[in-house]
């Protein structure tokens, strides 16, 4: 499979000690490992069970995701922004491949 | 073949028995998401109030359910909401989800879709940094089951 692209919105600006809202979404099946395939066999599990997101190296959410949640994860959630700064966004699978992207944010 | 009523009887029983059985197997129960509780706040009981679950009292499909917990806390380095566990007490595994908040997160809100297998409850257990714990639960009927059988 490709590499999931995931799709973010953070605000490009945003006044000093706003609270900001964050979407972001993945592209990935999160094959909970509940399914059967035509043959009856189990199809593996394999999900995204991490995320995270930090802000200038600080930590800021995270989340341990299960197989209940959905095929492509969304996230929403909020991060106080005190100054200028990249926001990194993570998220690893069961296989431990981690995608990894950045967005930028200017605060006044 | 005729059945005489003791027979039938005892058929009746064991077909419930399994039936019972096969049901705890494919699904979690209650208590399996009771024990991931106490697991998550350490034995304390959670007390109601202050984190609120919002989740649709109707999902027609099971596979992508909106959910959103929000969790009244000033959040400051002192004060703040360290974590959220989701749990669907009726999906094969009750986890759902653990949400961590920092003093950088600015408010304890979080969204986002999950899977919902039949209809249940859905319950948010909220631990702030000093270690106290809040409950909410939602029931949402669901129309299509989401572990796609």
């Amino acid at each position: 499979m490709a590499d999931p692209k995931p799709r973010i919105k953070v605000p490009k600006t945003a006044s000093k000690g706003e609270v900001v809202t964050i979407k972001t979404l993945i592209s990935h099946p999160m094959e909970s490992g509940q399914r059967k395939d035509s043959a009856g066999n189990v199809i593996p599990r394999e999900i995204i069970n991490k995320f995270t997101c930090e802000f200038n190296g600080q930590p800021v959410f995270g989340c341990d995701l299960d197989p209940a949640i959905s095929a492509n994860p969304y996230m929403e959630f909020t991060a106080k922004v005190e100054e200028s700064g990249t926001f990194t966004f993570s998220w690893t699978d069961d296989l431990g491949k981690v995608i990894t992207t950045e967005e930028k944010i200017e605060v006044s | 073949m005729t059945l005489t009523r003791r027979e039938a009887l005892a058929l009746t029983a064991g077909a419930a028995a399994f039936l019972a059985t096969a049901s705890r197997m494919a699904f979690a129960s209650a208590e399996d998401a009771e024990k991931a509780i106490s697991e998550f706040t350490g034995g304390a009981a959670p007390q109601s109030g202050k984190i609120t679950l919002t989740a649709p009292e109707i999902a027609e499909n099971g596979n992508s359910v909106p959910i959103s917990v929000s969790v009244d806390s000033p959040m400051t380095a002192d004060d703040h909401v360290a974590s959220v566990l989701v749990l669907a007490e009726g999906n094969p595994n009750p986890d759902v989800a653990t949400f961590h908040f920092t003093a950088l997160s600015g408010m304890a809100t979080a969204t986002t879709r999950i899977r919902l297998a039949r209809t249940q409850n859905v319950i948010a257990v909220a631990k702030m940094s000093d270690g106290s714990t809040y409950i909410d639960r939602k029931e949402v009927k669901v129309t299509i089951g989401g572990c796609g059988g």
